[in-house]
């Protein structure tokens, strides 16, 4: 294709539709969990394994690293969780139109933001 | 048709379906943890054993974590089948990752063992 076509090199007006934005959070917030299991796992192991182990993850959840995992996770499950079920409703056929589709991504991504606020006053 | 039945290969219709039969036990792991935490004041390590002690309890957990093993399996193979091109590299992130998912299944058994 030799054709001469339009070249649009202003980024500032390119940008992704609010279905792209959600696809791509749907992929973080599931690999960022992946990774945050093995902190997951670990304090698990060592809370229910003894008093003492209970009492220096209770120390660690009280500090800004154990608060920050633990609300960053949370969030991120909960976005994947509200990505899942808006795929659940994709799968019965419904808002799979470019418009529909879009809101609803939106719509999550409110949502997410909403109870993750509401995540992190809870847990800090 | 003969290869195809006798290797454990996978394809799409399985990996959709896998995918969304084991969301929905981590979900529901999801919410009972949840609302244990949310109904709960001031834990305490009694409490927190005695959760984990009953039978119930530890088939549910280890049914997460395997669902959580299987799910990640897909998941993780998707989102590397598009941003990493390179076959070896791939693979070999892969069998780490999956090694990885092994491994908490391994953990969530031997903990359950001896709670």
């Amino acid at each position: 294709m030799k054709k001469q076509r339009p070249v649009n090199l202003e980024l500032n007006t390119i940008k992704f539709p609010p279905s792209a934005i959600s696809s791509i959070l749907h992929r973080v917030t599931g690999v960022a969990m992946f990774f945050a299991l093995l902190f997951v796992i670990w304090a698990w192991a060592v809370s229910v394994h003894s008093p003492e182990g209970f009492a220096d993850v209770q120390a660690i959840m009280d500090g800004f690293f154990g608060k920050f995992v633990a609300i960053g996770t949370a969030s991120a499950l909960t976005y994947h969780i509200l990505g899942g079920l808006r795929h659940v409703v994709m799968d019965l056929g419904h808002w799979e139109e470019l418009e529909s589709g879009n809101t609803s991504a939106k719509a999550v991504i409110a949502l997410w933001v909403v109870l993750t606020v509401v995540l992190g006053v809870a847990l800090w | 048709m003969v290869t195809n039945q006798a290797s454990i290969k996978r394809d799409g219709v399985q990996d959709y379906v896998s995918l969304r039969a084991t969301a929905a036990i981590i979900f529901a792991y999801s919410v009972f943890m949840a609302w244990f935490f949310i109904t709960t004041d001031n834990l305490t390590f009694i409490e927190w054993r005695g959760l984990f002690s009953g039978l119930a309890m530890k088939v549910f957990t280890l049914a997460a974590l395997v669902a959580v093993m299987i799910h990640v399996r897909i998941g993780l193979w998707q989102v590397l089948t598009d941003y990493v091109k390179s076959a070896g590299l791939r693979a070999g992130l892969q069998y780490i990752l999956n090694i990885i998912a092994f491994g908490y299944v391994a953990v969530g058994l031997f903990v359950l063992w001896g709670v």
